[in-house]
């Protein structure tokens, strides 16, 4: 018995690459910009959809792929909005997992028109930590962050603050009545990605929600990006 | 965080390479920015690896800090928080030397030695 070293050089990841790579093919064949939006539960995503999508979005027309581990609450929410909106429960056999990965994306791809859509919205599932990890085939990853949460939060989840471009910073209705520096925040966003954009909002208000809209606007009229 | 998962992938991407053969080794990097615990890793793997091809296999880690190296004046750093301007200069435009990486690098299998004994 003799031994062989074989070189493998693949990334651990590949096989959800593989398929991230399969899904944006399929979204770029329909001319279908995505994107991944990400927070901690409670943060304010569904919120901030419902506000941004009531009055919709000029000339693009929106899709939602809700993610959540179990039920139908967000989508029923969202379904008012008369935007097309499929849910995905990851606990609908994916093992109940706590952030969606590119294979369970694709499984729901049959129930999206994407040709009759311009923009796929996916609410990920409430989590800061593992999503980050999981590439679905998106054009663009933002992040909503309530000032409910701490202006420390960057520091403590650097991986979920880095891969978005744009960060969210929901529930400032909140701010009188929350210890929450936004200048110490701002910092520790800059610390960990100085190239993020940030824009100030409630979505329980409506303050601001038109810089979210006019953000989704200008990822719609991107020119196609590789996966 | 996911290490039984990674774990999964690792073991899959291994017996591809394998061809039906045992392995002995598997060799990856983990970097230090990845959300993965290295000692998790290596728990998971040896529950995962049995059964399979890689039952028993040893599997090595090769963690990789995070180094980070400015565009612009060229200072090179290991950061040990999450901070990532450069501290010379305070330009956002790095690029990172090291620290992304979760890679199955190489596997090592046991072969049956051909016989070369003169008859």
């Amino acid at each position: 018995m003799h031994r062989t070293k074989v070189r493998v050089a693949t990334d651990a990841l590949d096989a959800n690459d593989t398929i991230a790579a399969a899904n944006r093919a399929d979204f770029d064949r329909a001319g279908v910009k995505v994107v991944n939006l990400m927070s901690a539960p409670g943060a304010g995503k569904t919120t901030l959809l419902e506000y941004a999508l009531s009055d919709g979005i000029d000339g693009v027309r929106v899709g939602v792929l809700e993610g959540d581990v179990q039920g139908r609450l967000d989508a029923d929410r969202l379904s008012v909005l008369h935007v097309p909106v499929t849910q995905l429960n990851t606990d609908n056999g994916f093992g109940g997992e706590c952030h969606l990965d590119a294979n369970m994306v694709r499984s729901a791809l049959p129930e999206i028109a994407l040709d009759e859509i311009d923009m796929l919205l996916i609410e990920n599932v409430g989590n800061l930590v593992c999503p980050a990890e999981f590439r679905v085939g998106e054009d663009a990853r933002a992040m909503v962050a309530s000032v409910a949460e701490g202006e420390d939060k960057p520091l403590k989840y650097p991986l979920m603050f880095r891969t978005c471009e744009l960060v969210i910073v929901n529930k400032i209705d909140l701010l009188p009545y929350v210890d929450f520096d936004m200048e110490h925040f701002l910092a520790n966003l800059d610390a960990v990605n100085p190239d993020a954009e940030h824009v100030l909002v409630s979505a329980r208000t409506g303050e601001g929600v038109h810089l979210v809209r006019d953000w989704l606007s200008e990822v719609a009229a991107r020119e196609a990006s590789p996966a | 965080m996911h290490e039984m998962s990674i774990a999964s992938a690792v073991v899959n991407t291994a017996e591809k390479h394998a061809a039906g053969r045992r392995v002995a080794v598997v060799t990856m990097t983990t970097g230090a920015l990845r959300q993965v615990v290295p000692a998790s890793l290596d728990f998971y793997f040896e529950i995962v690896a049995r059964g399979t091809l890689c039952e028993g296999a040893r599997l090595e880690q090769r963690i990789v800090a995070a180094r980070l190296r400015c565009e612009d004046c060229g200072h090179e750093w290991e950061p040990d928080v999450p901070a990532f301007r450069c501290p010379g200069c305070e330009s956002a435009a790095v690029e990172f030397l090291g620290g992304n990486e979760l890679e199955v690098e190489s596997i090592e299998i046991e072969e049956e030695a051909a016989c070369t004994a003169p008859r």
